[in-house]
């Protein structure tokens, strides 16, 4: 084990993995279709069985996403969310819940406007636990993983099919929190991944370091969810989710009443199918 | 220029990381990191191939019809009644423009690596076209990502492009132009690595893009500077080119930029106007941030998000500018000018008037602001406008605009 302080993210990772089980990773992105109904189905979120929460920082240009991610962050945008927030709405999360981790993703211009410093305070402080950040690969590390990761927020890396054997401890050198596996070469919500060939690039991920690793990009269902978190320690879902946003939507993209539990009644069902594969407690 | 912050050279970026100052870099997925370092490797081991620069020099002589003429205007300086007014024939190059010097250095690149697949972004379709034409020559599959708005504003290129064999896909996303065209492109090329090759049509870009196109397009400034030798006996005093990417004027300017004598001068998309906010001038009204792979001078709002650019020419409605230009302006060595749709439109007619050439509606851009400064020069005074290229895929949308005026 590392010395550094045991994280939200560490204590969520390991109880999972005590439970002999993967950690269902939910994302959604901040601002859809609203704050406010962004901000609650947030807060609802924990109760339906998401063990980590991935928040989407909405950018007008989201070169990694596909088209339900795409317009989930231009709803977002429209209704006036902005970094600032993003960041209010973690803070008014932490109210109510201060042991389920939060991870900001999203791309690294608003950040670099909003000042790395600045930012990488207000986030700690308003208590985000990690960052995604997609267009920031190890060769710009000292950007905003570096000094992210002496803040004391994870860093955490998406490590692809493309990602060799060879670069993969470039990749992995400054992480932290846990590893986000890209399971496909592609954009998010697009192609299904093969749970076979997404397993043994875990267990080659699992050579290299310690860390947890989370498999994302394309699981859509309970099934697939169930399919992956056989062979991995963490599952993500995120187009899924917002489909599942969008189509609760009136004809203006605003919230409904089915909004909030159309959202939580595909977190419940995704955490079922995630808690009943059994995993050996290897960890 | 502040001669104790000048660096030695203004030639030798960008450094290995891909950084010109504090532009450029790398700023893209994980999935595309592995393609961007062997497109790095392969580049570096294509200029040191004697035989990869042969197949260059007689692409760009037999194919593309190099040298492009450096012609003296003389209807145009007379007009004028100052600087003597040379226009770099970039518009006679086959195509129609100076995209196909850049495309013809990334395909032979490309099959070099193998890659059997080629993607491409176009604003104007210049570049679409130039792409498709080469796809066509070597028997390679395109597919050009075209903002719909601009589909529908450049019907003939995207019929050229089509009669050359490419899939052109209408992208429907944010203000359906030129940077709406990248966004597609990376999100093809992410999901296409194994065999795909990005044909990038500007000195933007993730490292090695930038540096890489303007090498390609340096061709420009290096005939110049012979051409010029041969009718003056010396150097030109100025040089003057559009920018949306900035791949002309990068091409034009980087062979001079060590000369101090000669003044450089870039012009931006001003839209309707500056204050308006609807341009393309993201030097003049941007300011740094991170796009589309690189650090460079961009449009967006305070929340760091990338505002729709506005300009008249499809080929310079882009938030951004190649990061190399960034650092030109900010060392002071390249002075950023601008130009509205309605100056464009102009210079449009006039050159067409007086000379008989026709330009795109992007070099009409610096002939805008060669109108101002050209009469305030003395008559030894020896400017060079890159005529970019050429004005028939703007006939239609220009005739439209005009057609009660004239």
């Amino acid at each position: 084990m590392s010395t550094r302080p045991v994280t939200r993210l560490d204590a969520r990772f390991a109880a999972c993995a005590r439970e002999g089980r993967a950690a269902l990773v939910t994302f959604v992105t901040a601002g859809d279709p609203g704050y406010d109904a962004s901000l609650a189905i947030l807060k609802a979120l924990p109760g339906a069985g998401a063990d980590v929460i991935e928040l989407g920082v909405p950018f007008t240009d989201p070169m990694a996403d596909g088209p339900a991610i795409q317009a989930a962050g231009l709803r977002a945008l429209k209704a006036g969310q902005t970094l600032a927030k993003t960041l209010a709405m973690v803070r008014a999360f932490r109210e109510g819940d201060t042991t389920t981790p939060i991870v900001l993703m999203g791309y690294y211009n608003p950040v670099y406007i909003y000042g790395v410093d600045r930012f990488l305070a207000d986030a700690k402080a308003a208590g985000v636990d990690g960052l995604i950040v997609v267009d920031l690969p190890p060769e710009e590390d000292r950007e905003l993983c570096l000094p992210a990761l002496d803040a004391g927020l994870a860093f955490i890396r998406l490590a692809t099919p493309t990602t060799d054997d060879k670069r993969l401890p470039a990749v992995l050198a400054n992480t932290a929190g846990f590893v986000y596996y890209v399971s496909i070469t592609g954009i998010t919500g697009s192609a299904t991944p093969d749970p076979s060939v997404v397993g043994a690039a875990v267990a080659r991920i699992k050579q290299h370091t310690d860390l947890p690793v989370a498999v994302g990009f394309g699981v859509k269902t309970p099934e697939h969810a169930a399919a992956i978190a056989g062979g991995a320690d963490g599952v993500v879902v995120g187009s899924a989710l917002v489909d599942a946003i969008r189509a609760s939507l009136d004809a203006e993209d605003r919230a409904t009443p089915a909004t909030v539990p159309a959202v939580t009644a595909l977190v419940s069902a995704l955490a079922q199918a995630v808690r009943g594969v059994r995993r050996a407690a290897a960890e | 220029m502040n001669a104790v912050n000048a660096p030695n050279s203004f030639r030798t970026g960008p450094d290995e990381s891909g950084h010109f100052g504090i532009f450029g870099g790398r700023f893209v997925a994980e999935t595309l990191m592995p393609l961007i370092l062997d497109l790095e490797a392969a580049y570096k081991a294509a200029k040191a191939d004697p035989a990869y620069r042969e197949e260059m020099d007689a692409g760009l002589k037999h194919y593309v019809g190099r040298p492009s003429p450096l012609y003296f205007a003389e209807r145009l300086t007379e007009h004028f009644g100052g600087a003597k007014i040379y226009l770099k024939r970039e518009e006679l190059n086959h195509t129609g423009s100076h995209k196909v010097n850049n495309v013809l250095g990334q395909i032979l690149l490309a099959r070099r690596m193998g890659k059997q697949r080629i993607i491409a972004e176009t604003g104007a379709g210049q570049h679409g076209v130039a792409t498709a034409t080469l796809c066509a020559r070597y028997g390679l599959k395109c597919v050009v990502y075209m903002g719909a708005v601009d589909v529908a504003r450049q019907a003939p290129n995207v019929f050229r492009m089509k009669m050359l064999g490419a899939e052109v896909v209408p992208v429907q996303a944010g203000a359906k132009t030129l940077k709406d065209a990248m966004n597609e492109a990376l999100r093809d090329w992410v999901t296409n690595v194994h065999d795909t090759f990005y044909c990038i049509g500007t000195v933007a870009g993730p490292h090695p893009y930038p540096a890489m196109v303007r090498d390609f397009q340096s061709i420009i400034g290096t005939e110049t500077r012979a051409q010029m030798q041969e009718a003056e006996g010396r150097l030109p005093d100025s040089l003057i080119a559009c920018i949306g990417g900035g791949s002309n004027a990068m091409g034009l300017f980087h062979p001079f930029l060590d000369d101090p004598s000669v003044a450089i001068y870039g012009v931006e998309a001003a839209g309707h106007g500056i204050p308006t906010g609807q341009h393309a001038a993201s030097i003049t009204g941007g300011r740094p941030g991170v796009l589309h792979g690189n650090r460079t001078y961009l449009l967006m709002d305070d929340d760091g998000q990338i505002i729709e650019a506005h300009s008249i020419s499809a080929g310079l409605d882009y938030p951004g500018i190649g990061p190399e230009h960034s650092w030109l302006h900010d060392v002071g060595r390249v002075q950023y000018l601008s130009a509205t749709d309605e100056e464009a439109l102009e210079a449009f007619q006039l050159l067409s008037k007086l000379e008989g050439i026709i330009p795109a509606l992007e070099p009409a851009h610096a002939l805008a602001r060669v109108a101002e400064l050209a009469p305030k020069l003395p008559k030894d005074h020896l400017m060079v406008v890159s005529l970019s290229g050429r004005g028939d895929k703007d006939i239609p949308q220009v005739a439209e605009i005009l057609g009660s005026r004239l």
